[in-house]
This record gives C-alpha cells, structure tokens and sequence, in this order.
C-alpha cells in the first residue's frame, strides 16, 4: 500500500525527523544490482573513474581503423570522407572554427576531439558509447583504447608505441587543455550574462 | 434540449468528413431536410468516418509541413536525420503541433522504436539509494503539466535564410506531462559534494548531456506527455528530459539514465559548448529573451494596403514574457503589444498588433522584455558589446535573440532584412 505524502510528512514532523535527510517519500522504484549499473554506467568523466581495465597502443588502433570500418565514412587518413575529419591534415590550422558556417552552434571543428577536446576520456568515451554507425556500444575496452591512442597518436598529442589504460589515458596532456574556462554557476531567475545587452 | 441534437450531429460529421462538406452544401441546395446530414458514400467520405473513430487527420486543404534546415538533406548520406524546422509562418496561437514540432539532433539519429514496457530509467552516481523505475512507476508519481518551448542553438537569421521558419524555425512549444526531476533526485537522495547531473538518452548514440545540479533540483521534467498524449517518437518516446530555457541539446531524448556527479562531465555533447571566453558559455546555456513577427513575415506577401494583425511569438529562457513591443518603422518608434496567450515561464507567447499599412516600403520588428528584466538586443547591440563592427558578417556568439527585422516592400512582398 501507498503511504500518503500528508501522512509521512506528518509522522516525519512527529517523530522528529528532518525531511532535508531526503527519506524517499513514495518508495517507488527498486534498488539496481551492481551487474545493472556496471553494465548501464558508461559516462566516463574527465577523471576516468569509470575507464574499464584493458589497454592499446596506437599500432593497433590503425589495423581497427580500417577492419572496424571506420575509414569507410572517415576516409583512409582520418579526412575527406562524408563523416567528420578526425585527423589534421600535417600543416593545417588547429585553431578552433567552424566547419560549416550555416550550423554555428559554438561547436569546434566538429570531430576534431584529439586537438581541441581539454580531456582525453571524452574520446573513449565517445568512439565506446557512439562508434561504428549502425553496431554503436560493440567496441571491447581495449579496441576503443586503442583507437584513442591511434586517432592521439595521428594528431601528435601521443607516441607510436604509449600504452592506453585507465591510469594512463586521463593523465594525457591535451592542446587544448589549458585553453577553456569553467563553466559559470547557474542561478534561478538571472540573466545569462551581466552587462549584456 | 431536442433542437439541439442535430445541429450537434452536423458539427461533428462535417468537422471530419473531409469531402462532407461540400457534399452536405450540394444535397442542401437540392432540397433534403436543413440540418440534417446523410451519410457520406463517397471513399473520401468512408476513409472520414473511420478516421473519426482513429487517430484524426488534418483537412487537405491544409498542407503545411516541415523542412530541413537550410536544405541540408535530412536524412543525409547515412541516413541520419538531423535539424528540420517548424513552418512558424504558419503557427496558431502558442502550442506547436507535435507533428510541427522540430526535429534537432547533435550527430544526427535515427529515431529508436522503445517498447513502453521495457522502458526504464535508472538514477544513481552520488545519491544515498540508486533506483531503477520502470514507466508504470514514474506514471504513479506527482505529475506536473508545463508549457515549455524548446530550441535549438542554431537558431539564428543567416543572410540566406529568408522565411521566419528558416530564421527562427528551430524552436517550438509543447505541453509537457511528467515528474519533476527534483522528485526523482529527492527519492535518491543527493549526496553533498554533488555539483552536476549527466542525462543520458537510449537511441544508438546515447546522446548525454552534463546539468547543473542546480537546475536539475530547479524545475526540470521528466516528461511522458505532450499535448495530451504520450511524448512523440521524433521527440524521445517514451521519456524526455526537459530542461526549461536551455538549448535544445539539453533536452534528453528517450531519458534512461540520470547520474549524478561532482563535476562538469564533459560528454560529446558538451564538448560541443567549449569556450575559451566564459561570457561565450554564459551564452550558450540559457536561451535570452526573443521573438520574432510570424506574420506579416519573409517570403509572405501582403494583399495590399489596409488593415492587418501584426503578429508573432516571443519566449525567453530565463521566465515569462512580461512585455512585447512592435516597431514598424525601422526602429524609431515603438508600441506595445497585445499578450494573447498565458504567459508561462520558459513558453511561446503570441503576440498581436492592430496595423493599417499605407503600401509603402516599410521595416517592422517586434523585442521582447522578460519578467527578469532583460530586453531582447538589436545586432548592433550586440556587436557593441563585443567591440566589433556590425557588417552582414557579423555572427551573434551563443544562442542568438536578436530582433529580427522584416522589411516589407511597395509591391507587398516581405524579405529578411538583418543583413542588408
């Protein structure tokens, strides 16, 4: 049977209990197994808490690019294919721009994680959680190490021969690492910008 | 009480038969009882009375659609759909049609089939009891209903867009159904240390995006209803994330997980946000104060000389809409217009202006104020702000909610004049 949220707030008041304690009120809802979050969990943040064991090298992250089928939308160098640019041609700016000036959304040459990404683990996380188109989530742990290392590794941010691995991919040195600002606090009911007109 | 049951019969039957009417006028005119209906035999007027009892069709004789953004082929080479806008030269009132509604995606998607039944969200990371609720169980929940707009960052006039579904098409406005977020978060109990939330959606890419937490807490929904009905499959049926005044990528489609986290979690979709100037982040958050004239707007054409509603839609991501004024002569003078619809926070507000137009070349434009206080900005404004020159190539940083100025030509016809 359902407890009413008047009769909870009330036994809550009487026995003393704080509702800022945030006691479930409805207790809807059930308790994951650990199998369940293991498997749901696949943010992987800046810190790479998360990154699963496993390890790859740049080496074999270029025999996956071509047998995962990824040069066939991203073109056998990483550019000129019909999906995002992935590597910077030798020579070429890195400056963040846009791509496409009609779809100016704030967003950086789109594809173009390994040089203006601040943190590594988004790579992983993106070719893991998004790649390839149409099999998305099957990439073993190791495959999208080694992918990351390569794709790193083609945009000189690493070595031919750096090993990947969940200590070693969130303490990589980004371009662009040094070269964003935290994201401002919000607050309710305030404009987005002081001064602005 | 009996006189009126025919007259009702005759709303309801010619309401929906399509070809109905024109038959129900015919047999009129040739002398059968007034008022009293026969019963369609035509295919048109059979496929009528089905669709009465199914899910009902518009009449033909209305035809408007959507498009895609800038005639980018949508689906494109892979098949993915990506920005298709809503044909607001069009729109009635505040509530866009969910069929209208646009259709926005960051990689492009396709749009999953997710069994209701097999649905389910999970809420876990810093909280003190992770839980998984199924949709029968969110349904059980304290529903909250919201009007709330949404749109796209990449919501902006361009000198080749010309019609307002073109400039101002990527957003459009929904009754909302579901939980508070909050509700859900308060279930899990939120640790302390806790700063952010990733919401994370169920189609193939699992599009993710990092919240607030302050805003989570805020007034977030976790919407299963839209416009009476259950959220629409292009808009993330059968769960939805809305995040009330933030750009569109915000707005989790097909929501199955919400975890909470200590820091700004830098998904594929936020990387998408990076600045290096913090007012430009500050910017591409929240959507500002905006709106736009619908009607009389680029691409119509006017019938000549007279009397005309000026009328149009405003909306800010910071609250309601407390104030729309109208100019139409470039700017020097301007008049308040008439509220015609609630104004909820974070919601489309139409907006009218009685108008006689004298057949001269004119230039009308509509800004709005919100209950905040902030008054939507001219292009120049803005490239004053930021110290730069205002040419046609001068492009507004972070969601753009510059006026937009329509400029109506002698031989009547309307064209979008911020670039020339």
């Amino acid at each position: 049977m359902r407890t009413s949220p008047k009769l909870l707030l009330a036994a809550l008041m009487i026995f003393g209990v704080s509702l800022s304690a945030q006691s479930p009120t409805y207790h809807l809802g059930r308790t994951p197994t650990p199998d369940e979050l293991k498997a749901w969990d696949i943010s992987i943040g800046p810190a790479g808490k998360e990154l699963p064991p496993g390890h790859g090298t740049a080496k074999d992250g270029a025999e996956l690019f071509i047998n995962k089928g990824c040069v066939a939308c991203h073109g056998r160098n990483g550019e000129g294919g019909k999906a995002p640019t992935l590597i910077v041609p030798k020579g070429a700016s890195t400056a963040p721009g846009k791509a496409n000036p009609e779809m100016d959304m704030g967003i950086q040459a789109p594809g173009l994680m390994a040089v203006s990404s601040p943190f590594a683990t988004v790579m992983w996380d993106y070719i893991h959680r998004g790649m390839p188109l149409g099999r998305e989530g099957s990439l073993t742990a190791d495959e999208a190490y080694s992918l990351t290392a390569f794709l790193l590794y083609k945009n000189d941010v690493i070595k031919e021969d750096d090993v990947l691995d969940a200590q070693s991919l969130p303490k990589i040195k980004m371009p662009n690492a040094a070269a964003y600002t935290e994201h401002p606090e919000w607050k309710h009911g305030t404009p987005r910008l002081a001064n602005y007109p | 009480m009996e006189s009126k049951k025919p007259s009702r019969r005759k709303f309801l039957a010619s309401g929906a038969a399509v070809a109905g009417a024109a038959a129900v006028a015919a047999r009129s005119a040739s002398g059968q009882t007034p008022g009293l209906v026969p019963v369609p035999t035509s295919e048109a007027g059979k496929k009528a009375i089905k669709e009465m009892v199914a899910y009902g069709d518009r009449s033909k004789f209305v035809t408007y659609v959507r498009e895609p953004a800038d005639g980018r082929p949508s689906p494109d080479a892979f098949g993915l759909t990506f920005h298709v806008v809503t044909p607001l030269g069009e729109s009635v009132g505040s509530i866009t049609p969910s069929s209208l509604h646009y259709v926005a995606a960051h990689r492009g998607f396709y749009v999953p089939e997710i069994d209701p039944k097999e649905h389910k969200l999970m809420v876990h990371g810093m909280v003190d009891r992770p839980l998984i609720f199924t949709m029968d169980e969110l349904k059980r929940l304290p529903s909250v209903t919201r009007v709330h707009f949404l749109e796209c960052i990449g919501n902006r006039s361009t000198a080749r867009r010309n019609t307002v579904a073109q400039t101002h098409g990527m957003t459009s406005c929904s009754e909302w159904t579901g939980v508070l977020l909050s509700t859900l978060l308060k279930e899990a109990g939120v640790q302390s240390g806790a700063s952010w939330i990733v919401s994370e959606g169920g189609e193939e890419v699992k599009g993710a995006s990092s919240v607030p937490l302050s805003k989570a807490m805020d007034d977030c929904l976790v919407a299963w209803g839209q416009n009476g009905e259950p959220v629409r499959p292009q808009q993330g049926f059968p769960l939805r994330l809305i995040v009330p005044g933030f750009e569109g990528i915000y707005q989790t489609k097909y929501l199955r997980r919400v975890k909470v986290v200590d820091r700004y979690y830098m998904t594929y979709n936020d990387y998408g946000h990076l600045q290096k100037d913090p007012r430009t982040i500050a910017l591409t958050e929240q959507i500002g104060p905006k709106s736009v004239i619908t009607r009389p707007a680029g691409g119509q054409q006017m019938a000549g000389p007279g009397y005309y509603e000026i009328t149009g839609l405003a909306w800010s991501g910071g609250g309601a809409v407390r104030r729309v004024e109208v100019s139409t002569d470039g700017g020097k003078m301007w008049k308040e217009a008439e509220l015609r619809t609630p104004t909820y926070r974070m919601a489309h507000t139409r907006f009218a202006l009685p108008w006689t137009w004298d057949g001269k070349q004119c230039e009308i434009m509509s800004r709005c104020t919100d209950d905040v206080g902030t008054v939507q900005p001219s292009r120049a404004q803005v490239a004053k702000f930021w110290n730069e020159p205002l040419t046609p190539n001068f492009q507004v940083k972070g969601a753009d909610n510059t006026i937009q100025v329509w400029r109506i030509m002698s031989d009547g016809s309307v064209h979008n004049a911020n670039f020339s």
